[in-house]
Parts: C-alpha cells; structure tokens; sequence
C-alpha cells in the first residue's frame, strides 16, 4: 500500500505569471468532471438523445403533413430540421441551470471556492460541457434527419457554419441560464423556473412553422426574436435558395455576441454573490 | 450569569499573530435578522488543534467558512498565516485544506478522479496531481475503492476522501467542519488517528464540534460560542474544571416537588441547581458525595425522590451552566446548507459518546 507524505508544505506552490495557463486548466478540468459525471447517468443521457429524436419524428410524421412550408419545391422536413436544432440547443441550456443549482445544493461549490482555482471556471467548465453535448447532440439529429429524409441543399460547408451559428447562441444562452440555476433553491426548481422562458422563445418563433402563419399581433414578436433570426441563419446556410439571407447570419452573430457581453459578467458576479 | 465564565475573551498569549487570527468578526445573514456571528476573536497557534465548540446554529460553520474565503465578513477581519481572506484570498486559498460536515465530494465521479480533479484545481501537474490521488487513497484505505464511483461508498468512506481531498496540496491550515459528525464509533476513531497524525507534523488544525470528547481528544485550545458569541475559551483541563465533571441529576414526582428541592440542593453546588421539568441537575466535582448530601438533605426534609443518576456533563449541561439557557438547536439554518444533519443536537457525554458508550 503507498503511503501519503501528510507533512505540509511550508511555502505552497505558486505558479506566477501562468493565470491564463491555468484558468484554461481550470475550465478544462471543470468540463471534464462534468462530461464524465454525463457519461455515469448513462439514463439521463439516453433520454438527453432520444427526446429530440422523438420530436424530430413527431413534427416529420405527425404535424408536417398539415404544415406547408410555404416556399414552393420545399419539403418540411427540410424546412424543419434547422429549426428542430436550434430548439434542442436552446433546450440544453436547461441543463445548465440545473446543473449549477445541484452543485450549489451539494456543496460542491463550497469545496471549488476554497480552492485557488479561477472563480470563473465553475461556469466556464459548466457551459462548455453542455456545448460539447450539444455538439454531440446536432450530429446525432442530423443522422436521424437524413434518414427521415432531410437533405442539405447547400454544401457541407456552409452545414456547419449553421451549426457553429447556433452552437455559439446555444452558449451564449447557457450563461443566462447559468444565473437561474444559481438563484434557484434546488435543481427540480431550476428546472421550472426554464421551461416558461423557453417554450414561447423556441415554439412562437420560425422553427416550426413558417411566421407568415400566425397572427398579426404574434409575427411581429416571432420574426425578430433571436431563435427566429438564428433558425433563419441556419435555413438560410443549410437550405440556401429561397431562405438564403446574409442579414440573418449576422443578426444571430449579433444576437449571440451580444447575449454573451450581457450575461457571461451578470453571472459571474452572481457566483461572487452566492455563498 | 453566575460568575462561572472562565476566561472570556482571553487569547492566548504570543509574541507573533497566530497562524488563525479572527478579529470581531460579524455575519448577519437572512437580511438582517440573524446575527450569526456576533464579534467573534480568537487566534490559533501554528502546529496546534483549535476547537470550536457550539450547538447547530451557533455560529461554527459560519466562522469556518469566512477563515475559508467561502463567505467574506460583514464586519472585522481574518488571517490566514499573515494573509487577509478578503485581500489576499488568492493566497489564502493555496495555504487551506478544508472538510466539511457534509461529504463535498462529486459522486457522480470515483475517488481517484475526485481526488485528482480537486489536486488539477489546486494547480498540481496531471502527473502529480494523480500521484497525489494514488498517495492519498493508500492512506486512507481506500485503494481498493480507487476506481469505484462515491454513489457505492458508505458515510465513513465519503468522509475520508473527504479529508483526503482537503489534504491534496499538503495546506498548512486544515479546517475541519465537524468531521465526525453522523459517523460510526469505528469510523471516529480512525479519523482522529489520521487529524493526530497530521497534526503531529505540523499542521495547523481548527476543528468544529458538537462533541465535547472529541474536542477534549483533539483540542489543545478550546473556544466555546454561543450565538455567534465566545462565551468560554481555554484548554480542556481547564474548561472541564470550572465545569464540574459530574452532573448529579435528581428526579421528583411532580416539578412542584423538584421546585422546592432547588432550594435545599442550592448549598452543595458552586453555581445553582438547574431546574428542568421534574428535576435537578447538579454540576459538581465529587459526584457520589454530593449525591449522597444530596439525598441525606432531602430526606431530612421530608422530599420524596424519584430517581437519582450521575452521568458525565453533557454539552447541553456545558451551555446551561455557561449561559444559563439550553442550547437551542435548530433556531436557523445557515444558508446553503441543506441535509437532515440539523436534526436537534445530539447530547455528547465527555469520556463516553452514547454511540461509543454501546462498544
């Protein structure tokens, strides 16, 4: 059996001048726990995968017959699958906010505040791991979407430009979510508190159905909402055509960027104040 | 009051400041209606074992965690081997190992990975932070367990790896935040060998406990506070001794009976007889002579006695003959602590806990 030295350390290591160094060391470590602990519900992963495979089949063969696209030559599915991303991205911010509010109902963030690590890297960790699965996430949906039909009309290329687009605002929306799960009083609260703010964004927007469906008083809040002006930059580098538009793109680059400058400082200043 | 309080607010004399300073700290939590600290001083030595003894609520956790940099004070300061835990909490952070009451470890990931995550947070290399982790494991008999996930340890493993994660820098200065709290007899006992070992090479300790014997195991220097107060500070020996060591508990009929027995009883005892319901407790040095005084005065009265017992001072007896109430338990919870350890407090016996009095 080893034997650990217990005798402390008079003068504890510092390492000067490397805090960039080890704030991505930090983050990286914090990502890490966070993907492993994923990987140890393998039941919660599981369901993580096949709730948005279930939706992608639910609208595909239940709802898409009644809903036109409106573009002549478009097919749902087409229309659908760059709108479904975008709601199952937007989704996974939940499991930030839950996430955070276990940690904080555990305790565990007690034990990474007494210790030197950057105070930012609990969130940074915590949302790079829920893009990570979101990665994971898209490609698994786009597999099934291929299956189910779904084509992308562009190219390959310009198919993943979309999905760094809505990874980025996927991420950007993390952090706001970061701050609900460390002002709620427990995960399941967490949880509830995410939904109401969610299904109007993701479901009165583009993703769906086309805008010009609804009526008068909704279109004007579903057309210039950030999940609408995202989804729009997705159809518009996945299916191009009709849907291509530049003004778009550089609106969710906008929205996203400017979600990040917003909540990535409120949240950190809300894991300062949370003791 | 009665004159008893040994030692208020003395600190213990040295030339330089201790490797713990607290100066007047204050935390008022739940916007203003509860002071959790209340003033708090004190100062512990390098190398040596501080105690801090108090009921759920007294303010023990709260002192732990602003020492640790969890929680910064509403008024006063803290040091941290000469570093302040507000300015200098970079630094103080990098010299404090810290276990707590409630097993912060990730149970979702085993206990090497545990370990190792928690030494790459405190900015070992990934080589040395995995030694570190094998090292540790070893130590704490838990090798075997090494790449099983903490969802299969039991209580006593968690709270080990527990403290072996708080020891993965090899800090200076360990707080440990009623480490024993919930354990079995077996599990205590092999947790004070370790905090012994470590303080016998240098370690500075500050321990929180609701237990008398382990304070008076562990402790060098003993601080006993009540809402966030110190109402009693000095080595175990001389706590014990302006405490009595005996609780001479006499049971009547009826608290009518017990009432008027206080008052015959109150000639044999240094401080007064503290009444409860139908009985009365004496606080003495000589246990079975005053018991015996005890009930040759009462029969000589003519007071009827129902039951008489002598048993070592509890806690509970610590408060009352200190601060003249009973400890209060559960009057708030400090915030981000959720568990059912709160429960009211376990009484614990100097010389015999009742889980170790069954052994």
């Amino acid at each position: 059996m080893t034997t650990a030295d217990l005798r402390p350390l008079s003068a504890p290591a510092v390492a000067p001048g490397h805090r960039l160094k080890w704030l991505l060391s930090d983050v990286a470590t914090m990502t890490w726990r966070n993907l492993v602990a994923l990987t140890r519900i393998p039941e919660s992963l599981f369901f993580a995968t096949l709730q948005p495979i279930m939706f992608v089949l639910l609208f595909r063969f239940v709802f898409g017959g009644a809903i036109s696209t409106g573009v002549p030559g478009v097919t749902y599915v087409d229309f659908l699958m760059p709108g479904i991303f975008v709601q199952t991205v937007c989704f996974g911010a939940v499991s930030t906010s839950i996430g955070l509010a276990d940690d904080l109902q555990k305790g565990l963030i007690e034990r990474f505040r007494a210790l030197p690590m950057a105070r930012s890297a609990v969130l940074g960790g915590r949302t790079t791991a829920d893009l990570v699965r979101n990665v994971f996430v898209v490609a698994i949906m786009t597999g099934v979407g291929y299956l189910v039909g779904f084509r992308i009309t562009t190219n390959f290329f310009l198919y993943l430009v979309g999905v760094v687009i809505l990874l980025l605002f996927a991420y950007a929306l993390s952090w706001g979510f970061a701050c609900i799960g460390l002002s709620a009083p427990n995960a399941e609260t967490a949880q509830v508190i995410s939904f109401p703010i969610l299904f109007p964004l993701t479901f009165a927007s583009s993703a769906f159905v086309p805008v010009s469906s609804m009526p008068g008083w909704l279109q004007a809040f579903a057309t210039y909402q950030p999940v609408s002006v995202v989804v729009d930059a997705a159809r518009s580098l996945m299916l191009g055509g009709a849907y291509t538009s530049t003004r778009h793109v550089l609106g969710a680059l906008a929205w996203s960027l400017g979600l990040l400058v917003v909540l990535v400082p409120l949240a950190v200043r809300q894991y300062r104040r949370t003791a | 009051m009665n004159g008893r309080c040994p030692n208020v607010g003395k600190l213990t004399a040295v030339n330089e400041p201790g490797a713990v300073v607290a100066r007047d700290l204050v935390k008022v939590f739940a916007k203003g209606s509860v002071r959790a600290l209340d003033g708090l001083s004190f100062e512990v030595e390098a190398g040596t074992v501080f105690g801090l003894l108090g009921p759920n609520g007294s303010g023990k956790t709260t002192a732990v965690r602003i020492l640790s940099t969890i929680l910064t004070p509403d008024e006063g300061s803290a040091s941290i081997l000469g570093n302040d835990v507000v300015k200098r909490a970079a630094v103080v952070r990098r010299s404090i190992g810290l276990a707590g009451q409630y097993a912060t470890v990730d149970e979702n990931l085993t206990g090497h990975e545990n370990l190792r995550m928690v030494g790459r947070l405190s900015h070992l290399e990934k080589k040395a932070a995995s030694t570190r982790a094998d090292e540790l494991l070893g130590q704490f008999g838990l090798a075997d367990a090494a790449n099983r996930t903490l969802k299969t340890y039991s209580g006593g493993m968690r709270r080990r790896l527990d403290l072996a994660a708080a020891l993965v820098g090899r800090p200076p200065v360990l707080f440990l935040d009623e480490p024993t709290t919930g354990l079995d007899p077996q599990s205590r006992q092999d947790l004070w060998v370790v905090i012994e070992q470590l303080v016998g090479v240098g370690t500075t300790v500050l321990l929180t406990t609701q237990y008398l014997e382990e304070a008076d195991r562990l402790a060098h220097q003993l601080l006993v506070i009540d809402h966030g107060k110190a109402i009693a500070e000095g080595t175990p020996a001389e706590l014990k001794a302006t405490l009595g060591t005996t609780v001479v508990s006499v049971t009547f009929a009826d608290s009518a009976t017990a009432e008027r027995a206080v008052g015959l009883l109150d000639p044999l005892v240094a401080g007064s007889p503290i009444l409860d319901g139908n009985s009365v407790d004496l606080t003495v040095e000589a246990g079975p002579k005053v018991a015996a005084e005890a009930l040759r005065t009462l029969d000589q009265h003519q007071v009827e006695v129902a039951g008489l017992a002598l048993r070592e001072p509890s806690l509970d007896d610590v408060f009352l003959s200190l601060t003249g109430h009973r400890s209060e338990g559960l009057e708030f919870d400090e915030p981000e602590q959720g568990g059912d350890h709160k429960a009211a407090p376990t009484p614990g016996y100097i010389g015999f806990d009742e889980n170790l009095a069954g052994r």
